[in-house]
């Protein structure tokens, strides 16, 4: 297995402060540019506009399309992008348009032969009647699809900015270069010193004496005293110990394991950006001792509109683009999603022909010892985040915690286990707290640490 | 002075001129020693310039680079599913209500599922009839994951594929479809409303169909007598619970008696309530496990037997009989009639003799009686096997009528006592096609072997007892391309039609009269609204479905046997005539089914092999048993090997010309002088693994489809090693441990002096062992403290609880040579003990007795005289496992701390701290403890089911599978106990009473053990505790166990 240590922080750090030096001068100004450069699309999207308001219809269509329509692609239903002018050269005008968003089972009852086409291709699946949508709402939606799409402009300035922002302020980094600056002058200033001493006394004549004593070597002195290497040899033989006990306890353990994934997951860009609840995913560890690790027809729930990555509206990061990671990157690994589920794209449809992915196991507790996840998830409350780690920032998962027997003992210590509302634990949470004379139980006093509440 | 002898090593030596001499001289070994075979090619070998300094370098290099690599764990890979089942979470079981019937051991069972995989069998309580599991049935689920399974259909031994078979078979019987020979169905009984219905439809399709149902262990003559009283082919029904007095003679209604499933209600009635429980008298010559339980067994020959029911039946009426019985059945039989007199009602007659006569007599009594106990009216389907069909068709078959032959469930060349008669009749069928799951002795013989699936990938129903119905439902996907018979049915009578539909068809339509489907499936058990109303008022309605499909098998039956089959009444006079008359002149063998065996159709099933059997604990064989005084005459004997196993002659066997040799010995207390037993099932060799091919062979005896044979023994040499796991056959006086007590004293006397605290010296003053203590008590009140009840009263010696515990914690099996060296690993086991004076009283009488070392009353010859059992002792099984005591000597000794108290009551045991000291295990007073002599999973050594990957599924994944050199033992089920009080956590509730079970708890039917809280004071096991038939086993010792015992009450009233 390999293991990837925390890394040193140090050069990072080195790394921060040299852009905070670069780039400090510039932070006023880059922020300007980046106001006036949000500001452009809109003014454009405002001329664009045919008869209905761009910026309303946007959030219409996120809101009730966006699940099955896509602007240039298609999804379960058709893209929609320019729909109207296509529509129009199949002889069909906004009115069609009305009658089909609000029932279009009834325009296909109605023997509509465009109708029947467009149910015929798309699986014999109606579109969901959209009642409620009024006719304005449908001109605003019809106006976004028609609007040019903004194309997300990325210069330099806004790299830089998104590089500057989180130093703004007086962080630490600031006030460690200040003191290595002083450092640096103060060493100067010494070597200066001795400098000028030494030229002043050449100029005054004072010769200096240098005076060896003919002494035994201190190697040799040591080499006499039996004691003292004796001594020497128990300190070595005690600190070798000492470090070889600890190398051999971490044998096994795997802390920052972070195995290379047959699909490049990001939980950052799941979990943190796109805040998806963990258990939304790991629904199994609510209810088993297994979290589980998500079946493929998880991921198609959303992934079966979401068939790229755009990432947020300032692009990727110069971070993530030193790691590769760029959109078309994370567009291909939902590719490998594809190809696993068996989904055809072009037809949106499932070949049939899956293949399962093989995820590298990360967190592997060993057989002898029994965990349950809802134990912890479910009953005791705990944020899953306790044990993992901050996942929602982690590109790539890794085990945070060193999952040993030392470590769930510590926890179970420590923490109070959680009686608010559970009928079970009120009687016995009565006696036992009284027997001991606390207020909280920890999980420990419950019997946390008898051997076989984990070991059976 | 130097001697001049010459000193030869052999007379070769003499000839100069002999070459091994000449040889020997030169070298140390005549022959070359063969280097080459380890070596490898001694060309390449010399053409190496590797030498021995290279050799030490790669042995240094490949051990550093070896532990290097054990510093880094492996990568472990984790496949989740692509379309995850709705009904399926990764962690938590599910559990399907499904039904087994394979033609011997018909119930309703619940199966627990863990992703997928069926692992355990469970007693599915909905179930008014059949929801008892028994051994057999809770080792199922093994028999799915044998490794030894066909994978897929064969022709003459090579493999087809379906498609390539249908087409065959259908074309053939298309064919005889035109010609108009006879197309046979042999099967096993399968009491099954959609089988029958199915078999008619294809009867109707192909014309000149004949089905035959075929038992390997007959129940024709108590079907043939029933048939006769009552016009229906069944079985009568039996409610033990009701019956104040029963009497049986021959019948083990506690196995497997007419279809067994007896022993819940049985129990029920043992356990005394308001100074009353039932009386059971048993008229027996085997040791059988009813007989083990009986109030009075009385010893009879088979034949003696049958005088014994006529004198019944003539005294019943104030006639007599007549027939030479021994003066004690005698006055066994006057007194058993008084008390039947007394409440004729509260008494049952039940017989196992395997003769017309007897069964109709047998009804006749019951009816006389007017019995509580007996339902005529609501009988029993399990057993159908025709004997007469089966020998009418063997005759077809060699005459050449018959034109295919469709088996199912049945391995006739194995158990047909005419097997080689068989072989040559199929040899004349043109299509002869066998379903099976295992390869064996008939799928050598036919033509097509079609692999059949096993129960819990099937679909099925059952009707168990007229108007109780039971659906199977698969609980897993073929493991294999396989199929079972009903679906090749449906596609040779060229159906589009899946069973499933065809089930579905016949139970709306039939069954269900609008009730919902899918409930009667979830619950897996149907009982009509009108049948509950009947069975209430008594007036049996006639089942529409199993009338007419039964009425039309027996037209077929007596249309092709030429001789129609006398349904009329049997005189019940002329009956007890023949049986009063009955005599055989030699020595009588009865062929049984072993509690672990059964037919024998689980032969490859390694946890039905390592099964104890409950009376003789032998496991792993069959054997003959033979009383004391035939094994003296013949000079048979029982020997203790100095390994501790047990050692036993070989006998020869003639029966009718057919001679059986070398069938071991076993020396059985109890066995009526005049007769022997053998076990049939055992002894199966096609198919198998070497390790499973146990025993020998009985069904070539069993002439005639009758169970008692006469028969000659002789001794033959050698001695047998059986793996025998109790050798220490009586209690020697040790009254504390299984405490007795009889009915009457129980009722009048104060439970002082029939459960007796030990005593203990504390400042030379005598006190109650249970209120010393070396220790200092733990505060138990807060939170759960478990605790088991075994009532000895209620525990039949079934071993049901023995295969539940065995698969709930993966407890390994060792095989034969390792049992025998008592290291076997059942957490709990079942002692059973004799006495060696009448009764385990009068053994305590003898002890206290003693006086001085010699004399007659000298304690030297009488703990010698104690340790053999009596010729006919009493009998008590005590089921034991680790006693999880509160004090626990086990813990203060290991030296690691590995087993620890909890606060709930549970003894723990970390394996993965456990070093191997086994000093708990000396410690140990009650001998619980088990250790893993080797490692037990994938070890070529023990080629079980934990040794491939097919029998692994079966494995618990809620418990650790146990390695080398660790220490294991019972846990009392932790892994379920801290399940339930999670899902309580988890809902936020309280635990109700009930809810905490372990594997042998829930296993027991009978109601023997109960689990629960102590704590909880509304518990059934709080309650239990307070009993005054309440004790612990070894209480002087002062372990303070958490398991506690009843006394055994026995109802001795002899009039």
């Amino acid at each position: 297995m390999k293991k990837v240590l925390n890394r040193d922080q140090f050069p990072k750090v080195l790394g921060i402060s040299v852009l905070v030096f670069l780039f400090s001068t510039l932070l006023l100004s880059a922020q300007e540019v980046g106001q006036t450069l949000v500001a452009v699309p809109t003014t454009e999207q405002a001329t664009a506009s045919t008869g209905g308001d761009v910026d309303k219809g946007k959030s219409l269509f996120n809101q009730n399309c966006a699940a099955c329509h896509k602007l240039n692609d298609k999804a379960t239903g058709p893209a929609l992008a320019k729909i109207e002018s296509r529509l129009a050269d199949e002889g069909l005008d906004r009115e069609w348009i009305y009658a089909w968003v609000k029932n279009s089972a009834g325009v296909i009852k109605s023997g509509d032969s465009y109708a029947a086409k467009l149910y015929a291709e798309y699986n014999n699946t109606a579109m969901t009647a959209f009642p409620t949508l009024s006719n304005g709402d449908i001109d605003n939606i019809l106006a976004y699809t028609a609007a040019e799409p903004a194309t997300p402009v990325v210069s330099a300035a806004t790299i830089e900015t998104i590089a500057a922002e989180p130093t703004s302020g007086i962080s630490n980094n600031t006030i460690l270069g200040a003191l290595a600056l002083v450092f640096a002058l103060l060493v100067f200033m010494l070597f200066s010193v001795n400098k000028t001493l030494r030229r002043v006394m050449e100029a005054n004549g004072v010769d200096l004496v240098k005076e060896h004593p003919k002494s035994v070597p201190i190697w040799r002195a040591f080499a006499k005293n039996q004691f003292l290497i004796l001594v020497t040899a128990i300190l070595l033989l005690l600190a070798s110990g000492y470090f070889v006990y600890g190398w051999m306890m971490q044998v096994g353990v795997d802390q920052g394991y972070a195995p290379i994934q047959p699909i490049h997951y990001s939980h950052k860009v799941h979990a943190g950006a796109n805040k998806i609840e963990c258990k939304y995913c790991h629904s199994s560890a609510r209810v088993s001792k297994h979290s589980g690790i998500p079946s493929l027809n998880v991921c198609m729930n959303c992934h079966k509109s979401i068939n790229e990555y755009t990432g947020g509206p300032e692009g990727p990061s110069q971070e993530d683009l030193a790691n590769g990671y760029t959109n078309e990157f994370y567009t291909n690994e939902i590719k490998k999603l594809y190809q696993a589920v068996g989904w055809d794209e072009t037809n949106q449809k499932y070949t049939g022909e899956s293949q399962p992915v093989e995820w590298v196991r990360i967190h592997n507790l060993p057989d002898f010892a029994y965990f349950n996840h809802s134990q912890h998830v479910s009953v005791a409350g705990i944020e899953c985040q306790t044990c993992h780690g901050p996942v929602e920032e982690m590109e790539i998962m890794y085990q945070y915690s060193p999952l040993t027997m030392g470590w769930c003992i510590n926890c179970h210590r420590e923490t109070n286990i959680k009686v608010e509302g559970n009928e079970y634990y009120e009687k016995i949470h009565a006696e036992l707290s009284k027997k001991y004379g606390v207020e909280n139980l920890t999980a420990a006093q419950m019997g946390g640490l008898e051997c076989g509440k984990c070991h059976y | 002075m130097a001697s001049n002898k010459k000193y030869w090593k052999s007379e070769a030596e003499l000839n100069p001129n002999d070459s091994i001499v000449e040889t020997l001289r030169q070298n140390e070994f005549a022959s070359e020693i063969p280097v080459d075979q380890f070596l490898g090619d001694k060309e390449t070998l010399s053409a190496t310039n590797t030498n021995r300094r290279d050799f030490l370098k790669y042995v240094g290099f490949s051990t550093a680079a070896a532990s290097l690599a054990a510093c880094e764990g492996p990568v472990i890979k984790s496949i989740p599913y692509v379309v995850q089942p709705d009904r399926i979470v990764p962690g938590v079981a599910n559990y399907y209500a499904t039904t087994i019937a394979n033609g011997f051991d018909f119930a309703s069972i619940l199966v627990k599922t863990r992703e997928g995989r069926p692992i355990k069998v469970e007693n599915n309580t909905a179930a008014k009839v059949g929801g008892n599991a028994n051994a057999r049935v809770q080792a199922s689920v093994l028999s799915l994951y044998d490794s030894t399974r066909l994978q897929g259909p064969m022709v003459n031994g090579e493999p087809i594929d379906w498609q390539a078979m249908d087409d065959a078979i259908k074309a053939s019987l298309n064919a005889l479809k035109v010609s108009g020979k006879q197309i046979v169905l042999l099967t096993q009984t399968y009491a099954s409303p959609s089988t029958s219905r199915l078999v008619d439809e294809f009867t109707a399709q192909y014309g000149n169909v004949k089905h035959v149902t075929y038992d390997a262990i007959s129940e024709d003559a108590a079907l043939s007598a029933f048939e006769a009283r009552y016009g229906e082919r069944a079985l009568p029904d039996y409610d033990f619970e009701k019956a104040e007095v029963i009497v049986s003679i021959g019948a083990d209604f506690l196995s497997d008696w007419q279809g067994g499933g007896y022993d819940g209600g049985y129990s029920k009635g043992r356990i005394p309530k308001n100074g009353k429980m039932s009386r059971h008298v048993q008229f027996e010559s085997n040791m059988s496990l009813t007989g083990a339980n009986a109030d009075k067994r009385v010893m009879v020959t088979p034949s003696q037997q049958m005088i014994t029911l006529a004198n019944l039946y003539a005294k019943l009426n104030g006639t007599s009989a007549g027939g030479e019985l021994p003066e004690n059945v005698q006055r066994a039989i006057d007194n058993v009639i008084v008390q039947i007199r007394s409440n004729p009602k509260g008494a049952v007659v039940v017989t196992g003799i395997d003769d017309v006569n007897a069964q109709a007599v047998v009804l006749a009594i019951n009816e006389m009686l007017g019995s509580n106990a007996f339902d005529p009216k609501a009988p029993k389907y399990v057993r159908q096997g025709n004997d007469k069909a089966v020998n009418a068709l063997i005759a077809d078959m060699n005459s050449g009528n018959v034109g295919a032959m469709i088996m199912d469930g049945v391995n006739p060349m194995f158990s047909l006592p005419k097997a080689a008669e068989f072989a040559e009749g199929l040899k004349q069928v043109g299509l002869s096609v066998l379903f099976t799951t295992n390869y064996n002795e008939t799928a050598e013989a036919v033509q097509y072997t079609a692999a059949a699936n096993h129960y819990l990938e099937s679909w099925g129903d059952l009707q168990i007892k007229k108007g109780h119905y039971s659906l199977a439902q698969p609980t897993i996907r073929q493991l294999f391309d396989t199929r079972q018979l009903q679906t090749s049915l449906l596609k040779w009578m060229g159906s589009d039609k899946s069973y499933y539909e065809f089930i579905k068809e016949t139970w709306t339509t039939n069954v269900l009269n609008g009730s919902d489907w899918n409930q009667a499936l979830q619950d897996g058990v149907f009982v009509p609204a009108n049948e509950m109303m009947a069975s209430m008022t008594e007036s049996a309605i006639a089942d529409p479905v199993v009338m007419a499909v039964r009425g039309d098998k027996e037209k077929q039956v007596e249309s092709t046997n030429g001789e129609p089959e006398p349904v009329s009444a049997i005189s019940i006079d002329s009956a007890v005539r023949s049986l009063a008359n009955a005599s055989i002149a030699g020595m009588e063998l009865t062929l049984y089914p072993k509690v672990g065996m059964g037919d024998g159709q689980q032969a490859s099933n390694p946890w039905l092999q390592e099964f104890p059997d409950p009376i003789t604990r032998v496991s792993w064989d069959n054997y003959l048993t033979v009383s004391k005084t035939d094994a003296e005459k013949l000079g048979l004997i029982n020997t203790h090997a100095a390994n501790g196993g047990l050692d036993g002659s070989y006998a020869k066997l003639t029966v009718n010309g057919i001679i059986l040799g070398n069938v071991p010995v076993v020396i059985q207390p109890g066995q009526a002088a005049g007769s022997m037993g053998l076990a049939l099932g055992y002894g199966r060799k096609v198919g198998m693994k070497a390790e499973m091919q146990t025993g020998v062979n009985a069904y070539p005896l069993y002439q005639n489809f009758k169970s008692v044979q006469e028969v000659t023994v002789e001794k033959a040499t050698g001695m047998h090693e059986f793996a025998c796991i109790q050798l220490h056959q009586t209690l020697m006086g040790r009254g504390d441990i299984i405490k007795e007590t009889n009915l009457e004293i129980f009722n009048t006397r104060d439970h002082s002096e029939w459960n007796i605290v030990p005593q203990v010296s504390l400042n030379h003053q005598e006190v109650p062992a249970t209120t010393v203590d070396l220790w200092d008590s733990f505060d138990r009140s807060v939170g759960h403290h478990f605790n088991m009840s075994i009532d000895l009263n209620a525990c039949t010696g079934c071993g049901a609880c023995v295969i539940a515990c065995h698969a709930e914690n993966n407890v390994p099996v060792v095989g034969k040579l390792e049992v025998r060296k008592s290291r076997d690993m059942h957490w709990l086991r079942i002692d059973r003990y004799y006495s060696s004076e009448e009764s385990f009283e009068d053994d305590d009488l003898k002890k206290e007795g003693f006086d001085g070392l010699w004399g007659e009353k000298g304690s030297l010859d009488g703990f010698r005289q104690l340790e053999h059992p009596a010729n006919n002792p009493q009998v008590a099984f005590q089921p034991v496992m680790c006693q999880h005591c509160n004090h626990a000597p086990c813990e203060t000794v290991c030296p690691v701390a590995a087993t620890s108290h909890s606060r709930q009551g549970q003894n723990h045991m970390a394996y993965n701290r456990c070093v191997g000291t086994r000093y708990c295990a000396n410690n140990c007073p009650y001998k619980v403890r088990r250790f893993n002599w080797f490692l037990y999973n994938n070890n070529d050594e023990f080629d079980f089911h934990m040794n491939n990957d097919l029998g692994k599924m079966v494995i618990n994944p809620d418990v650790n599978v146990r390695s080398r050199g660790v220490m294991e033992k019972c846990s009392m089920c932790i892994q379920s106990t801290q399940k339930t009080i999670l899902d309580a956590k988890r809902d936020g509730r309280v635990i109700k009473d009930g809810e905490f079970q372990t594997a042998c708890s829930s296993a027991c039917s009978n109601g023997a053990i109960v689990f629960g809280d102590v704590n909880d004071t509304e518990s059934k096991v709080a309650a239990l505790k307070e009993s005054e038939r309440m004790y612990h086993l070894l209480e002087h010792v002062g372990t303070k166990p958490n398991v506690f015992y009843h006394v055994q009450v026995r109802n001795t009233n002899e009039a």
